[in-house]
């Protein structure tokens, strides 16, 4: 960690008010996102993985939701503290987004082309012609064959990996310094997936944005990720790179994941073992104790993990985990 | 870790219709159209029983004003106002909610049908309810009446044969989209027949909206009810409160009062069921729900 | 195979008419299911994988004849199930049953988990209400619930376990054969092992077959014995589960596999990727269905359908270039 960060995200608490009372949606989270870095996030759905993005990119609604502390800095500056209309500059000019569902996330009454470019004139200020024509650019840049037919094309009549890549240009078209995706493939089949990938990657090291990369899937991380983040109920478990945390995970809960989950293997053997299991299920946010909120579900849990917040562990110079088994091997 | 652990369940919320009710009584309209309710049931089944006069007796001197002998004064024949109001809510009532089932009964078969089989069942279907919803609803039922000699059963089933296509429409709209769930995959996939996913799977899961309607219904029969009476087309033989309207139209200058208090009484029936109706809609409406 | 399998399809089809936008037009057929045939021996998972709109959850469905077949049969023990008569074919369904994908939307949001459980004995008279009440706190238990959660609704549960009560439901009647339609895709991860270890165990105590189906290539290779790879309506790929990953023939196997996510270093670096879309099954390519997306393409895969060929001993795949 020798450069600054680009992102920081200090001690973040984000609530929710339901009638069962405030749920704690996100407690206490750090996070940093280096220059040029792909980070991952990971976790099963509840883990706040997907209310982290939306904070950072200040969409979360308000009320029920509430960010109740902690500081997001962009450059050194707290985006917390932005004005509304400061903060629609900030987005899509230099934190992008994109998310699961491209479909919905388009509107369906415009063609493509309407939507990328005044996406541009809303940001820059271009005539019609040259948002036009930057909108050609960038869609034949994120890989859209044809781009001058397509551009005249509405959202349903092309298919979810060109919807992607068109969600994927639109957050680019201001080349952004961070570039947050939320289960960018999870409705796409796996073929598209990896040319979506693909993409992320070129977009990554040739513009030299950064990227955010949430799913739940671990083996994804591996493929994409340089560093990645664990998460449980709203806390970040373990963090490190990623061929690290892949080959000597720490956490508990870390360890679970990546075991409980069938890999591809070059030889599947003859044989079919038993797979891992993390018993139990997610907890019920608004119900969780004070100590660990993994303890419940944790194979190696002791008297101490129900008291106490486990502490953090550093492993290595980018590896750290929280939790008191970890501390007691060490 | 390999052996099986009973997980627990993760949170328990109320029961799907505790849930609906605590929605209902949130809503502050709604209860007062449910107070209202309670009011008019209790007046139509406990008034006559308080309040014995009865309402075709001439009792008193014709078009006396409200206050001076009676509370609400008496029509142009001397008939005590306060006493129909009291005996004629059970009678519309009993021709709201009669048209109503009615309604129900023709909209939700022929929608059932329509919405379950498709393709020309529905096609046929459809074009038939097109037929009675291009018709303009009080002429047709004016004839209806008109061309019998106008009784209370006449008059609910007639109100019935011109309202029934929405009730239709809707059942139809909700199955076309409940029967592409999967549960209903699953249960032909058990070997269920089609009388047992139409009836006892498909229906109870499109009940919600249906219930809206229907509350709506009974609104709507009980103002088709008083507008074929105020015409005229009334059963002379049945004191509703439409009837007294239409008995004392023409002396509405003379006495006013004759007119305006069931014409009121019937506002607050409405009201009070459309309130109901639209806390219904929202209380059913899981979208709606807070978290 | 020598021995008799439990489930044959022969030659199996499935093409859906779409409605015409003006009676003058041609009609137009998808061939959602265009002659498939494979068989799955007693006790054995059989893996159907594919992009989406390969026609494998169609083929599931066309078996189970919740989807009307075109053409072709298909015989369970020594009923052919295409044969069957409306009534025959209620009853016949006991001994076929299927777990969907997302167990929520599959289960009637109005019936308590017990009576989910009860309603295939019910549809289908087996036993009496007590017997009926009896096999349900059985059958929880054998899933990994308790007897006494009988009387929650489905929303009162998490996903695995309404994952648990559908394998529940279709265990019931007590079937020889079970289509897992993407049992686990809708489900969180940690949750998924849950399901899987779950199906494996009830395998191997009730003697069950399964046809699995499923997009995960990994999900896939952990649970089938027997795997067939689609592509637009046809099995490109036939093989156990060895032979298919130690020896991939079809370019299309290969793409996929090269384009699963893993965490294995070797296979992260020798992937190669697709380019383009799965064609419209409505108006698929000429010749080889894959050829428009394939690397290896040569003029005769244009003109040519390849048809499927038993390469090695007992791996079957439809490519002129093998």
């Amino acid at each position: 960690m020798s450069q600054k960060p680009l992102l920081q995200v200090k001690g973040l608490c984000v609530e929710f008010s339901t009638r069962r009372g405030n749920v704690q949606v996100l407690n206490h989270l750090d996070l940093h996102l280096d220059p040029g870095e792909a980070l991952g996030i990971v976790g099963e759905s509840g883990c706040g993985k997907s209310m982290t993005a939306l904070s950072i990119m200040q969409l979360i609604p308000v009320p029920p939701g509430n960010i109740s502390a902690g500081q997001i800095l962009l450059n050194d500056t707290d985006l917390l503290q932005l004005s509304e209309k400061h903060m629609q500059d900030i987005r899509g000019n230099d934190i992008s987004m994109i998310f699961q569902e491209p479909m919905t996330s388009l509107n369906p009454v415009f063609t493509v082309g309407t939507q990328v470019s005044e996406n541009i004139r809303r940001h820059q200020s271009a005539t019609r012609a040259q948002a036009r024509e930057k909108t050609i650019q960038i869609l034949e840049a994120v890989g859209i064959p044809v781009p001058e037919l397509r551009i005249h094309q509405y959202p349903h009549e092309l298919s979810g990996g060109m919807r992607q890549r068109v969600m994927i240009a639109m957050a680019l078209c201001c080349q952004p310094q961070v570039l947050i995706a939320d289960e960018p493939t999870t409705a796409l089949d796996v073929t598209i997936q990896a040319q979506i990938f693909d993409l992320l990657r070129q977009i990554q090291t040739e513009m030299g944005t950064a990227v955010i990369l949430i799913t739940h899937d671990m083996s994804v991380i591996a493929e994409f990720a340089d560093r990645v983040v664990v998460m449980y109920a709203g806390s970040k478990v373990e963090e490190g790179m990623v061929r690290d945390i892949i080959d000597t995970p720490r956490h508990p809960y870390t360890r679970g994941l990546i075991s409980c989950v069938p890999f591809l293997k070059k030889d599947p053997g003859t044989e079919r073992e038993e797979l891992n299991e993390i018993p139990g299920v997610v907890p019920d946010m608004s119900q969780l104790g004070v100590g660990c909120s993994f303890a419940p579900r944790c194979n190696y849990v002791m008297e101490k993990c129900y008291l106490e917040k486990p502490p953090e562990v550093r492993l290595g110079d980018n590896h750290h985990a929280h939790c008191w088994y970890v501390e007691e091997a060490k | 870790m390999t052996t099986m652990q009973p997980a627990e369940a993760v949170f328990v919320p109320d029961r799907p219709l505790m849930e609906v009710w605590r929605m209902f009584i949130a809503n502050k309209a709604a209860v007062f159209g449910l107070v209202l309710w309670a009011f008019i049931v209790l007046t139509a089944f406990l008034g006559p029983m308080v309040y014995t006069v009865d309402p075709f007796d001439l009792v008193g001197a014709p078009m006396s004003p409200p206050g001076e002998e009676l509370l609400l004064g008496t029509d142009y024949l001397g008939r005590d106002i306060l006493a129909g109001i009291i005996h004629g809510a059970s009678v519309t009532l009993a021709i709201g909610f009669a048209a109503t089932a009615f309604t129900v009964i023709i909209g939700i078969i022929i929608g059932v049908l329509a919405g379950y089989y498709g393709g020309w069942v529905d096609n046929l279907l459809m074009r038939f309810t097109e037929f009675f919803q291009v018709l303009p609803a009080l002429l047709f039922a004016m004839v209806l009446v008109a061309l019998f000699s106008p009784s209370i059963y006449l008059i609910v089933l007639a109100i019935a044969v011109v309202s029934w296509t929405g009730i239709a429409r809707l059942t139809r709209a909700e199955f076309m989209k409940i029967k592409e769930r999967e549960y209903v995959m699953a249960e032909r996939a058990m070997g269920a027949g089609n009388l047992r996913i139409m009836w006892q799977i498909i229906l109870p899961n499109s009940l919600p909206p249906l219930i809206v309607t229907m509350a709506l219904s009974v609104g709507v029969s009980i103002l088709f009810e008083a507008a074929l009476s105020f015409l005229g087309l009334g059963d002379p033989n049945a004191y509703s409160w439409g009837y007294m309207i239409g008995s004392s139209r023409e002396y509405i200058w003379e006495s006013w009062w004759s007119v305006t208090f069931p014409g009121f009484a019937i506002f607050l029936t409405v009201l009070g069921i459309s309130l109901i109706g639209d806390g219904l809609n929202d209380a059913l409406n899981p979208k709606l729900r807070r978290l | 195979m020598s021995a008799q399998p439990l489930l044959k399809v022969d030659n199996l089809k499935t093409h859906f008419t779409l409605s015409k936008p003006h009676p003058f037009a041609t009609p137009q057929v998808v061939y959602a299911v265009d002659g498939i045939n494979f068989e799955i021996e007693r006790g054995k998972t059989f893996g159907l994988v594919g992009e989406s709109g390969c026609g494998k959850s169609t083929t599931a469905l066309s078996v189970l004849r919740l989807v009307e077949p075109t053409s072709g049969s298909v015989v369970l023990k020594d009923t052919d199930v295409c044969q069957l008569n409306r009534k025959e074919l209620q009853r016949f369904r006991g001994n076929m049953q299927i777990v969907f994908q997302d167990p929520y939307s599959s289960m009637n949001p109005r019936a308590t988990a017990g009576e989910i459980i009860r309603s295939p004995l019910k549809i289908l008279k087996i036993g009496t209400a007590q017997e009926q009440h009896d096999r349900v706190g059985e059958l929880l238990k054998l899933v990994g619930l308790r007897p006494e959660q009988r009387n929650l609704f489905p929303h009162q549960f998490s996903g695995g376990q309404r994952q648990r009560i559908c394998v529940a439901r279709a265990l019931a009647p007590n079937p020889d054969f079970i289509v897992c339609d993407e049992p686990v895709s809708a489900l969180d991860v940690a949750i998924q092992s849950q399901i899987l270890n779950l199906l494996v165990r009830l395998q191997k105590e009730l003697n069950l077959t399964y046809l699995f189906i499923s997009h995960d290539m990994a999900v896939v290779q952990h649970i089938c014995d027997d795997i067939a790879v689609m592509y637009l309506g046809k099995i490109v790929e036939k093989a156990d589960r060895r032979s298919l990953f130690m020896d991939v023939k079809h370019p299309y196997t290969q793409a996929l596999l090269s384009a699963v996510p893993t965490i294995d270093v070797e296979l992260q670096q020798k992937a190669t990727h697709l380019e383009g879309d799965v064609p419209s099954p409505i108006d698929p390519p000429s010749g080889c269905y894959f050829h428009p997306r394939c690397p290896r393409a040569e003029a005769r895969c244009v003109k040519e359908e390849p048809l499927l060929r038993e390469i090695l001993p007992n791996h079957w795949a439809a490519c002129h270039l093998i």
